[in-house]
């Protein structure tokens, strides 16, 4: 075992017989126990020594002046030297700055990114746009089968979620709207309430924010990895541009998806209200859907439906945009992502209430 | 079969190993031992299954059959504690360094040690930097980002983290690969120069017939699902294999051997 043993002269200190990383914490606190001044450190017992050990015993004799080393084997002596030659200052962490200017620094970049961020969206609207008509002109034309992919993986595949969360939303709303009806007797307005509200608003709104989820982010990832793998310049190298192969088919799923899915979403969103009024209310199916036609007028229809390929473009461009934006690392990929399904669901939002004012503007409601 | 240098225990010890993937066979009944304090290089055709070989025996892949010891423990994956007490004991370098892209270079070679041991921030910050200095990494290449980082220097990186617990034996996986002729060679320098002072055993899968001249003491050859021959260069290019005679053989093989001749 490790001692220290005071005798004329400096003192001796004895580690023991194992000398590596394993023993290292350890033998650091012997070390620091041990009176000041100068040591003279014995190994002649230690059997196994690594460079942990070796530097231990380096640095005790460059921080205590005057200590001496007995008893070194041929593999001490070896990494003693070793870490010798490699004692070099390093800075390990990049000079910190005061905290002020460090936030100040932060605040500044956010803003820089923001303006920043929003110019090269616009001008990668404009990129896309551009590349969709070349494209429309080219001989090649679009390229039909990516967007039939694209349509698949983000409609049909999307439909089982899309369909149960407007199914439950319309029991909801129904549910809620019947709660409060009743107590002025007119729990018929149900029928109005969920009608009005889904293909107007709801339908489209909530399939818009369940596709930022699923293929913003999928978009964002899949640009974001093929841009660190290089492919996005190999395809340049190949002469084929990254926005028409990728952005273009992907902008168009989404704006021919969104309008069915939100359909879809309704009808689902409908039967939900209907079914829940039929249970709760005794209206039955037929009267229900008698009442419906009614009440709904054509033009939330077509609100619902004029609304949706806004929405599908938006948040195609925002997704492959985020992904594009992709520098570096893994890291970063994840940051792209995040950012892509929050922005895209907060500008689907914007753009909902810029259409409820501009609907209501041109007297369309 | 070239006689073994030594005849020490061997570090690692695989026994009728056979690895399959579905219909694919990679590996069939393969035998190797790598012994103590020498730089094993393996060789084969690209598929020949040498990287399958290395994640078995590290524990990350669950061969079909076999038996594989290293430091005369059995590692299989059905025993994770018992693999990851063992994997203490040696380094991996991956073919592309797999740093943490999210961690600085120092921040890389502590992780293990923070994860495994309890040192005080101070001395681990001092191993950070003799390791980094050991490898040869300028001192600012510490707070940097692997991104940040040349090819060369990020195998440095590599390294110098799968070098952080001071293991006893260490698996490179193609290391010069990517790197110019004179990295490669400051860089076979440096695994032979740190085998030396830290006494390392080193299996070492390997395309650059530079790197096998100059630091392996032994080859072993993967072809036809096991191990086809080990010993040093000399002794399998007199074998009459003809895959052998290629690889050692052929113009760059020459080239190689006529190279190392003179050192």
């Amino acid at each position: 075992m490790a001692g220290v043993e005071d005798t004329a002269g400096p003192t001796r200190f004895v580690p023991g017989a194992e000398l590596t990383i394993t023993q290292a914490a350890e033998f650091e606190r012997q070390l620091a126990a041990a009176p000041p001044g100068p040591l003279v450190i014995d190994l002649s017992g230690v059997r196994t020594i690594d460079t942990v050990g070796a530097w231990l015993v380096h640095r005790t004799l460059r921080d205590r002046p005057g200590s001496a080393v007995m008893g070194l084997g041929e593999d001490a002596r070896r990494l003693v030297a070793a870490v010798a030659e490699a004692d070099r200052p390093c800075a390990l962490k990049a000079p910190a700055m005061p905290l002020w200017r460090a936030e100040l620094e932060k605040i500044g970049r956010a803003v820089l990114a923001a303006v920043t961020s929003l110019g090269d969206g616009l001008a990668f609207m404009g990129t896309t746009l551009v590349a969709m008509a070349r494209a429309a002109v080219s001989a090649r034309g679009i390229r039909w089968p990516s967007v039939s992919r694209q349509l698949e993986v983000t409609g049909i595949d999307a439909l089982g979620i899309v369909g149960l969360m407007s199914f439950l939303i319309g029991i909801v709303v129904a549910q809620q709207g019947a709660v409060q009806l009743e107590q002025f007797g007119a729990q018929i307005f149900t029928i109005n309430l969920v009608g009005r509200a889904t293909f107007r608003e709801l339908g489209i709104l909530l399939t818009a924010i369940m596709v930022a989820g699923r293929s913003a982010s999928a978009f964002a990832a899949q640009i974001g990895t093929m841009k660190i793998n290089e492919e996005i310049d190999a395809m340049r190298t190949l002469g084929l541009d990254p926005v028409e192969v990728l952005v273009v088919p992907r902008v168009l799923a989404l704006v021919i998806i969104l309008p069915l899915l939100g359909f879809y979403a309704s009808l689902l969103a409908v039967v939900g209200g209907g079914l829940l009024s039929w249970a709760y209310l005794d209206i039955p199916p037929a009267s229900f859907v008698q009442r419906l036609r009614e009440v709904v007028p054509m033009s939330d229809f077509w609100i619902g439906m004029a609304k949706a390929p806004f929405f599908g473009a938006v948040i195609a461009l925002v997704g492959c945009f985020q992904g594009m934006q992709v520098e570096g690392n893994a890291q970063s990929v994840g940051e792209r992502t995040t950012t892509a399904v929050v922005q895209s669901i907060f500008l689907v939002i914007v753009l909902d209430a810029f259409f409820a004012v501009f609907f209501t503007a041109i007297g369309f409601v | 079969m070239a006689e073994a240098p030594r005849r020490a225990a061997p570090v690692v010890e695989v026994r009728g190993l056979v690895n399959r993937f579905g219909a694919q066979c990679v590996h069939d009944g393969l035998d190797l031992d790598v012994f103590p304090g020498e730089i094993l290089g393996v060789v084969g055709e690209s598929g020949a299954g040498k990287s399958v070989l290395m994640r078995s025996i590290i524990g990350l892949q669950r061969p079909t059959a076999g038996t594989i010891r290293v430091f005369g423990e059995e590692v299989s994956p059905a025993t994770p504690a018992r693999t990851l007490a063992l994997s203490r004991r040696w380094g991996v370098l991956f073919q592309q360094g797999a740093l943490f892209s999210g961690l600085t270079v120092a921040e890389n070679v502590q992780v293990p040690l923070r994860e495994h041991l309890d040192l005080s921030p101070a001395l681990m910050d001092e191993i950070v930097a003799y390791k980094i200095a050991m490898l040869g990494l300028p001192p600012e290449a510490a707070a940097k980002y692997p991104a940040e980082l040349s090819g060369g220097m990020r195998k440095r990186a590599g390294l110098a983290r799968a070098l952080a617990l001071d293991p006893e034996l260490l698996f490179l996986d193609e290391p010069t690969a990517g790197l110019d002729p004179i990295g490669a060679a400051a860089f076979d320098a440096l695994i032979r120069t740190l085998r030396d002072t830290m006494d390392l055993t080193v299996f070492l899968i390997t395309h650059d017939l530079d790197t096998l001249h100059a630091i392996c003491d032994r080859v072993a050859v993967i072809a036809e699902r096991r191990i086809l021959a080990t010993g040093t260069i000399d002794q399998l290019a007199q074998l009459p294999d003809p895959w052998i005679r290629d690889y050692f053989g052929g113009p760059r093989g020459r080239a190689a051997a006529r190279v190392a001749a003179p050192a």
